[in-house]
């Protein structure tokens, strides 16, 4: 059964890292959805 | 599976959203516009009214000519050879060149047409036949249950145990599974919520749901592609058919009658049939899953129409050619409704597979749990598997001389 709890964790840090990571690759919807001349945060 | 295969898999199945897509210009009514100068007839506006596809190529190109511009001093020369009328119809069918300051993709598409008949496909017969494909998928399993019982282990345990999948595959099986669960579950509170959690708890609170639900959705979903890439590669060679499998489906597996055991290898007929219905519906929801995650990046309706009008695979079934101009939202649209549709079926046929791996056969859980089996269970499940396992232990267990 460890195989399955290590695999449940790893789904919920997959899901984090691909949160933070898309945002920092600039893929936040803000990003994505404004042109230059906009000032993010 | 050749990328060739899995194409037509896809372009297959995709032939069942089609009939949203607008139908194709050989099917209208030809109409004599010839009193009206070429604009739209009484004869358009009542064949539309008896809701009547008419072929709207006649406003669509009418765009107007700068070339036959009047000269400017003269009337009507300071509207360029453009009418008004025909600048609101390239602005309609996205011919128009549109600037915007919005870097938003698809900020340029001013009209766009398809989304009454998407909005109400996805709020009617999307939502009525999928949610009782899932019923009847349960009505059916909790029938299998009451006639048929929990699948026993006829013989008695041996008390030996033999591995069945290595840890690697069972973490993979369940990067996979628990995924996918989280998925469906996240999936179908979007699809459903606005008509059956809203009533129930009501917006206030439904918001906060929809929003992680979203979140969840749409991140956990790399580790359901991750799981499938790893899953295929573990696998796919056990899942090739063979002749065996021919006499597995003759006798349904023995699914049905106690003490049917169907000889099988590492996977019976019917896991085979799981196989592949995981690979082709697990990688065409990522493919429609990641063209709705990244909005207009990847449209795929388009490119996938031309290829299935060339094989003429729609214009064999009737329904002429596809259209492969569509609108960025259309393509967005599209995509929503296959990946719902492809969802549904995948659920479906995942609540059969739950079911038997957990309480529907006795032994099977232990597999993807302990990865070890008792090897009476292996004897009647995977009884060709057992021996070639056997036969190679026995083999390195030989002593040296
Ligand atoms: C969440 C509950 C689930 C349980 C209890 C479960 C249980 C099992 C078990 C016990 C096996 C091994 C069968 C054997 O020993 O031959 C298995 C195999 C497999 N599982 Fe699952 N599973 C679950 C969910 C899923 C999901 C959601 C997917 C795919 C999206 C999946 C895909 C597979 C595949 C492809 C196999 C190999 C072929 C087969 O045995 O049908 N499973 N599962």
């Amino acid at each position: 059964m460890k195989s399955m709890w290590l695999a449940f964790l790893t789904i919920a840090l997959v899901a984090v890292l691909a949160d933070v990571g898309l945002d920092y690759a600039g893929f936040s919807s803000q990003d994505v959805t404004s042109s230059p001349s906009v000032r993010l945060d | 599976m050749t990328p060739r295969t899995f194409l037509s898999l896809i372009a297959m199945l995709a032939l069942m959203a089609v009939p949203l897509s607008p139908a194709t210009a050989q099917d209208a009514p030809v109409i004599d516009r010839s009193a009206t100068g070429g604009a739209t007839t009484l004869e358009d506006i009542l064949l539309r009214q008896q809701g009547i596809k008419v072929d709207n190529t006649y406003r669509r190109d009418a765009t107007g000519n700068p070339e036959l511009a009047a000269p400017i001093q003269d009337q009507l020369g300071t509207l360029g050879g453009v009418s008004q009328s025909e600048d609101w119809q390239a602005l309609r069918y996205n011919t128009a060149d549109v600037t915007v300051s919005s870097r938003v993709p698809a900020a340029e598409v001013i009209m766009q047409d398809s989304g009454m008949a998407w909005q109400k496909f996805r709020s009617g017969p999307l939502l009525t036949y999928g949610g009782w494909l899932l019923a009847g998928m349960l009505g059916l399993l909790v029938l299998f249950y009451l006639v048929r019982g929990r699948i026993r282990i006829d013989g008695e345990l041996s008390g030996r145990k033999i591995l069945r999948f290595p840890a690697v595959e069972r973490f993979a099986h369940w990067l996979l599974a628990g995924s996918f669960v989280v998925l469906g579950i996240t999936g179908l509170i979007q699809l459903f919520g606005r008509y059956f959690i809203i009533p129930l708890i009501g917006h206030e609170t439904y918001a906060p749901v929809a929003i992680a639900g979203k979140w969840v959705h749409n991140n956990v979903s790399w580790a359901f592609m991750v799981g499938l890439v790893l899953v295929t590669v573990f696998w796919i060679a056990h899942n090739i058919p063979n002749k065996h499998d021919l006499k597995w489906l003759a006798v349904g597996g023995g699914l049905f009658s106690k003490g049917v055991h169907p000889p099988a290898k590492k996977f019976n007929a019917g896991q085979k049939l799981i196989f592949w219905a995981v690979i082709v519906l697990g990688f065409s929801i990522s493919a429609s899953g990641l063209s709705l995650l990244f909005p207009f990046e990847l449209p795929m309706f388009a490119v996938t129409f031309e290829k299935l009008n060339a094989l003429g695979l729609p214009q064999l079934i009737g329904l002429g050619e596809l259209p492969t101009t569509l609108a960025p939202h259309a393509e967005m649209q599209l995509a929503q409704l296959w990946h719902a549709i492809v969802a549904f079926l995948f659920i479906a046929i995942i609540f059969a597979h739950i079911y038997l791996g957990s309480v529907g056969m006795q032994g099977a859980f232990d597999a993807m749990g302990s990865g070890e089996v008792d090897e009476q269970w292996a004897k009647e499940h995977h009884g060709l598997w057992l021996a070639e396992v056997k036969a190679k232990s026995a083999k390195s267990a030989t002593p040296a001389e």
